[in-house]
């Protein structure tokens, strides 16, 4: 039996994906499989002999299984939401076995994107740990004829209190597993007093293997009679296939036969891009065939599409009146009024993912059925589009979930994972695709290109009176709908809507851009550019006005409050403002402790060095950054420090969490230093990391020091909120060591040398 | 025919004498320990020992390692694990991890020449291997405490 109850409370949007319907079910499922009873998609769990719930099983030798239904991409959500099982079963982390889910709808949402994964399933991972817990104290209890109400648990046992007898899990879990399943409300969950993992964290449960080379990505996938395939696209979106020669190609040794794939209809979204598939006996062979291709392509209308010409579109729309996303009291007649003025653009190009890993995918079509080994964070999507290509039912398509050699939003679009599965079918046999990096790179979901326009009227001591901002940017759906232009309330809310300043004349427009590229979600998605273009005009402000810019921003973050976004469209990414209201007090404390811990003023800067601030809000967490850095008379720039202040609400793992904002600080200086995607006649221009280079050693900070607020809110996200703070930080720093505003990333075009 | 010596193992391959040792590594004798990353020698994740040297192994035809002594991760240490990842475990420096195994081979090649490299040799030696998930703070720091171990 199943309980399916819509958990509208815990939905959540990723962007275009609410234009494909996507209600995310709070799932509660309890699945009892009667023996011999076979589920097509089956784990150990579900084999154990307690088995409450889809996430958990115990066995009698005292193997607790737990199902890691997300993905893991380094953000060790594959460790922490078992952890929270773990915890409210009392369970011996020793003891725990993890298993990876196969796509499959009975986990829920498993699109491991938007920093959600903790918030969506933590009340989830507590029910399964906890009525585990209750089914083995009632069978212990049962067992010695005592009241339940007088057992307890301990690690791994069941205690009776005043006669000290105990009971392992293993021992119980037959007898645990003949009593009914209790309701939830029967469910008595650990006082944080109890918890002995939660809040506490552990490391990856993967961490040996993967120091040992022994974890098996996407890439390391291998079955029996595998062919290889690599793939010429067209290079410009939307391209087709006008004719083309493989003769020189064939002849390559390990080469087998190509095979064209078709382009996709209408929208790209996650379909395969279609082109040529070299199919050889190894990846080498694959890769030099494709070289010996020869096709001539029919660009279609993308042709016209260059980066510079684009850009000056993007900033023309923003000098005049777009579209009303928020407004408070009458900016314009502020304005009207004169008096001191200042204004600017900011901009930041496409951004490439870039993952480690490029995109792969092994494939096997056979009597019907498509089984798949991906390094996805969306194995249900690569359900429903395999299932769409090959014209099978969804339920005939096994996601085997790898692990991820980094994704950051790329690997949640499955169109690499379709291409196997399309060629696998017309070889007829397994199929894995190996993207190069220069496939990656010119192949990408692209972070969208964004131009923003900044205006402010400064009153008394430089504070605005009034203030107005503008974006463009082709927009996330517009890779479901190419006429979609407008940015949609998902992304506008990432740090646009939301600008959390107490100013009586506010108003945030958005203008529209057609997308040539395909525009996806990258780390920290639109967040990016909103917080850069925000953060960065706020320290201008400060500075023209001969103001401490810490100081100054405080001055416009205003009072503690709960920003009131009535008739505003603002989906608090998919939580409510209940729950997750937008606390100005919240973003104050963490920027006023950051400014604490960096020693924010106390600290002499020499000449070529200087220290910036941002503070920003993003997948409900709250984060100030201070970055200091240096310039040297060549005009290279070093990050000796970083410190970094966050309110997530509940941290389950805080080791993990640090992990992610030492990382995002890389990830970050990767976007400031060189982060640049650009086209020319629809070709994108960057190959590999020789041009679009990402940071290495020396280059990222050299010391990331990061501090968790101790908070009993309800958890909120950690992969992405650290990126944002960081960028503008980072570049308001670059204007206080050199005097050089940053209002084009990268700052390769700065000029400081 | 080329021989050489991968981990101990004497074999010999019979394919294309060009193809990379990567390739051969992973898609023939089925050592997935080593990655693919960029396929051009920039981000290091490939990383392998030839004769000792930390080597990218996707631009190193198979036949420049004839007669020579190939060691992959799954190599690096006959039992156990290697001091650079014991280090590696004990700071936590994985995220995702897929560059990992290119960073442990090029540390571990590091601290055979150099017992107590200073940061700014660290920061030259470990140049070209990329982490996009962002962990150098924490390399840094193993390859500093695996120093401390095998001194
Ligand atoms: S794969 Fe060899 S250096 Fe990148
Ligand atoms: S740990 Fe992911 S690339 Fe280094």
């Amino acid at each position: 039996m199943s309980a399916i109850e819509n958990g509208s409370r815990r939905r959540f949007l990723t962007g275009g994906i609410i234009a494909a319907g996507a209600l995310v079910l709070g799932v509660r499922y309890y699945h009892k499989l009667s023996s011999g009873d076979k589920l097509p998609h089956d784990t150990n769990a579900d084999h154990a002999t307690l088995h409450p719930s889809v996430y958990l099983g115990i066995d009698p030798d005292g193997t607790v299984w737990i199902v890691a239904s997300r993905s893991e991409m380094g953000t060790t959500s594959r460790t922490t939401l078992p952890l929270i099982v773990a915890d409210e079963l009392d369970a011996d982390w020793k003891r725990v076995k993890i298993e990876q889910a196969l796509g499959g709808s009975r986990y829920g949402d498993q699109n491991t994107d938007g920093s959600h994964s903790i918030r969506s399933f933590y009340d989830a991972m507590r029910e399964a740990g906890a009525t585990a817990r209750f089914m083995l104290i009632q069978a212990a209890a049962q067992q010695w004829g005592v009241p339940a109400a007088e057992c307890e648990t301990d690690l791994h046992v069941v205690v009776h209190r005043s006669t000290k007898r105990r009971a392992g899990y293993g021992e119980l879990a037959t007898a645990a597993a003949r009593l009914p399943i209790p309701k939830r409300e029967e469910l008595k969950l650990k006082p944080k007093s109890a918890w002995r993992y939660v809040g506490k964290g552990q490391v990856s449960y993967d961490l040996e293997a993967l120091v040992t080379g022994k974890a098996i990505y996407g890439m390391d996938a291998r079955v029996d009679g595998m062919v290889y395939a690599s793939v010429e696209h067209p290079p410009v979106l939307g391209g087709k296939v006008k004719s083309y020669d493989d003769k020189e190609a064939l002849k390559v040794a390990g080469v087998r036969q190509t095979v064209p794939i078709d382009p996709f209809q209408q929208a790209p979204a996650f379909q395969p891009l279609g082109g040529i598939a070299v199919i050889a006996d190894n990846t080498w062979a694959a890769f030099q065939g494709r070289k010996k291709l020869n096709v001539s392509w029919d660009n279609g209308p993308n042709e016209t599409y260059n980066s510079e010409a684009y850009k000056s579109e993007l900033r023309a729309t923003s000098h005049n009146p777009c579209k009303v996303v928020r407004n408070i009291g009458d900016a314009d007649a502020v304005f009207a009024k004169g008096g001191k003025i200042y204004e600017a653009d900011y901009y930041v190009p496409l951004l490439a993912h870039a993952s480690m890993e490029p995109m792969v995918a092994l494939a096997e079509f056979k009597g019907g059925k498509a089984t798949l080994w991906a390094p996805t964070q969306n194995p249900q999507a690569v359900q429903d589009i395999v299932a769409k290509e090959l014209g099978i039912s969804k339920e005939d398509v096994i996601c085997h979930v790898t692990l991820l050699g980094g994704g950051f939003g790329r690997k949640s679009k499955p169109d690499y994972v379709a291409e196997a599965a399309v060629l696998s079918k017309k070889v007829g046999r397994p199929v894995k695709v190996v993207w190069t990096r220069e496939d990656d790179i010119k192949f990408d979901y692209y972070n969208a290109v964004a131009s923003m326009y900044m205006r402010a009227a400064l009153g008394a001591n430089g504070k605005p009176t009034a203030w107005l901002q503008r974006s463009v940017f082709p927009p996330i759906p517009s890779i479901f709908d190419v006429n979609a232009v407008y940015g949609d309330p998902s992304h506008l809310q990432q740090g646009w809507t939301d600008v959390p300043y107490d100013l009586p004349n506010l108003r945030i427009e958005n203008g529209p851009a057609k997308a040539h590229v395909r525009i996806g979600w990258l780390r920290s998605v639109a967040n990016i550019y909103h917080a850069f273009g925000i953060q960065c005009f706020t320290d201008e402000l400060a500075h023209a006005a001969g103001r401490d810019p810490l100081e100054y921003l405080l001055d416009l973050i205003g009072n503690p409050r709960a920003i009131d976004f009535k008739g505003v469209e603002y989906p608090n990414y998919g939580a409510s403002m209940e729950a997750y209201p937008w606390e100005t007090g919240r973003l104050r404390r963490v920027t006023e402790m950051v400014a604490g811990k960096s020693g924010w003023g106390k600290r002499k800067h020499g000449k070529g060095t200087g220290v910036g601030i941002a503070a920003h809000r993003s997948f409900l967490s709250y984060v100030a950054t201070v970055v200091e850095v240096e310039v040297n008379d060549q005009g290279e720039v070093r990050i000796p420090r970083v410190d970094t202040v966050l309110d997530a609400g509940l941290v389950v793992n805080p080791e993990a969490t640090r992990a992610q904002f030492e990382g995002a600080a890389v990830f970050g200086t990767s976007i400031v230093r060189s982060g640049e995607i650009t086209a020319t006649n629809g070709v994108i221009d960057q190959s590999n990391f020789q041009d679009y280079p990402v940071a290495r050693i020396g280059e990222a900070p050299y010391q990331t020091n990061v501090y968790i607020v101790d908070s009993d809110a309800p958890p909120a996200g950690v992969g992405e909120p650290g990126v944002p703070p960081f960028v503008a930080a980072l570049c308001n720093a670059i204007f206080a060591a050199t005097g050089k505003r940053v209002r084009d990333l990268p700052i390769t075009k700065l000029g400081l040398s | 025919m080329i021989q050489l010596n991968v981990n101990g193992v004497e074999q010999s391959f019979g394919g294309e004498p060009e193809m990379p040792l990567l390739w051969y590594l992973r898609d023939v004798l089925g050592l997935t320990g080593s990655k693919f990353g960029c396929g051009i020698g920039l981000c290091g994740a490939c990383t392998v020992h030839v004769n000792g040297q930390a080597t990218r192994s996707c631009v190193t035809a198979t036949r420049d390692a004839a007669g020579k002594e190939v060691t992959t991760i799954e190599g690096l240490e006959k039992s156990g694990l290697h001091p650079v990842q014991k280090a590696w475990m004990e700071i936590n420096v994985p995220q995702c991890g897929y560059c990992q195994v290119g960073q442990i081979m090029q540390a571990a090649a590091l601290l055979n020449g150099k017992k107590k490299p200073t940061d700014r040799e660290i920061d030259e030696a470990m140049a070209g291997n990329i982490c996009r998930c962002g962990t150098y703070q924490r390399i840094r720091a193993a390859i500093k405490a695996a120093a401390g171990e095998m001194t």
